[in-house]
């Protein structure tokens, strides 16, 4: 954060926390309709669910997080054994992007967030 | 300095501190994770004391109304009483049934009058407890502004001991033991203009009821609509009431739903499949989701899809015991 400095930090750029929870929702209703993906959230209990993409999308924005991969490691370790793969890792980046898309993000801003994204891929897919 | 009651410790809260620092500071468990206000592990509850609002951000206004709380963004301005949301808050009072009628074929209306005093918002539930020691929950249909005596509709169930002791058994002139009301699917004021779906199958009705009266009475505005939805019309009741109700305030609007039959009188089909094929666009809408488990599931799910916001959807599946 200290390296782009507090006026061009990116997670105030998109509003912080007040963002997180306006994306949250549309970004969990993209996912929830791609039929690509929305098999592996059947059954989920969904109030906790979006609590996990609220973390998800504040770490991807730039925000305050304590991200060490572990949780996320071991969140899809049983959807990794039953095909999890990097089509469906770069679906949920699509989608993310189409969410700040319809939010009017700048495209620079998305690329930063997709970026962020990438950084989770592995520790997603237990590589 | 504020001071933070917990369990039998009372802590001194620095300034900057959060609760969840001060806590466990002093060695003190409480479940926690990002430490940043996002995943809601930390979720206390202020029983005394008022938490700030930056400690509130993201909760249901319901659970806000509790003074439910996240301990890693609470830096308290005043003392606060605190514990862990599952440590309920367990309060009996005893209550005597006053008077009791069926409203259908299985569904029995009791009144109660409670000893002493029972806070509660229309659509929480309470739970009573057997002399034998079985405890089950029953949501509440009554409106503490309105009504005297609280109110529970008892669907008898195939192999429901506790069901079937309350419908074979109990008398008016018993007395009852019953817990403090709990339950984040209630009414709150504030919002009067925004619009409200209600959907309930069976005795789920009994929770949506207290809802809709307490929302009429405390004057909301915004359109409210209520699917019940039943196997067949015998599952159906509360109908000229709730017709009663749709003609004095015009922004209230009822739909008998059932499965099976036809008449002018109801619609066909599941009352959330319908609800859900009328109201297309639930943007800003809040919903109430109450009755079979596999509806609310379903229908919140296609709420969601809907347009209206996980925090607007509050649900009550009636989770049926495995233990008879």
């Amino acid at each position: 954060m200290s390296e782009t400095g507090v006026t061009t930090n990116l997670y105030d750029r998109l509003g912080g926390a007040a963002a997180v929870d306006l994306a949250v929702n549309n970004f969990y209703r993209k996912v929830l309709v791609d039929d690509r993906i929305n098999y592996f959230f059947e059954g989920v209990d969904m109030e906790r669910q979006a609590a996990k993409q609220k973390a998800f999308l504040t770490f991807v924005f730039g925000g305050p997080n304590n991200y060490t991969g572990l949780d996320m490691r071991k969140a899809h370790t049983h959807l990794v054994a039953n095909g999890l793969n990097d089509s469906h890792f770069d679906a949920v980046v699509e989608n993310l992007g189409a969410t700040l898309r319809d939010l009017g993000v700048a495209e620079a801003d998305i690329a930063e967030v997709a970026a962020l994204a990438e950084t989770t891929r592995n520790d997603v897919l237990n590589r | 300095m504020p001071t933070i009651a917990f369990q039998e410790c009372t802590v001194e809260c620095a300034p900057d501190e959060t609760v969840l620092d001060a806590l466990t500071r002093q060695g003190l468990e409480i479940p926690s994770s990002c430490r940043n206000g996002v995943c809601q592990t930390c979720l206390m509850r202020a029983t005394e004391g008022k938490p700030p609002r930056t400690a509130q951000q993201g909760l249901k206004e319901t659970l806000i109304a509790q003074g439910y709380f996240l301990a890693c963004m609470c830096k308290p301005t005043e003392s606060l009483t605190a514990s862990l949301p599952d440590e309920a808050v367990v309060q009996r009072v005893s209550a005597r049934v006053i008077y009791r009628e069926y409203l259908n074929g299985d569904i029995l209306r009791l009144r109660l009058l409670p000893y002493g005093a029972f806070h509660y918002r229309a659509g929480q539930f309470l739970q009573i407890r057997r002399p034998d020691g079985v405890i089950r929950s029953y949501s509440i249909a009554s409106v503490s502004e309105i009504d005297s005596l609280i109110e529970l509709h008892i669907r008898l169930l195939p192999n429901g001991s506790m069901t079937t002791w309350l419908h074979k058994e109990v008398r008016e002139g018993d007395c009852l033991e019953i817990s403090g009301a709990s339950g984040n699917c209630f009414y709150l004021p504030g919002a009067p203009a925004r619009n409200i779906l209600l959907v309930g199958t069976g005795s789920g009705l009994a929770p949506l009821w207290g809802i809709i009266r307490s929302a009429l009475h405390e004057g909301h505005q915004g359109e409210i609509h209520l699917y019940h939805g039943s196997y067949n019309v015998a599952g159906l009741y509360l109908e000229s009431e709730l017709h009663a109700l749709a003609e004095h305030h015009p922004q209230f609007h009822y739909y008998p739903c059932v499965d099976e039959g036809e008449g002018a009188a109801h619609h066909s089909g599941r009352a959330d499949k319908i609800a859900l094929a009328q109201h297309k666009n639930l943007s800003d809408w809040q919903v109430y989701l109450c009755g079979h488990p596999e509806m609310v599931k379903s229908a919140k799910r296609s709420a969601f899809l809907a347009g209206a916001n996980l925090t607007d959807i509050y649900a009550d599946p009636f989770v049926l015991s495995k233990t008879p």
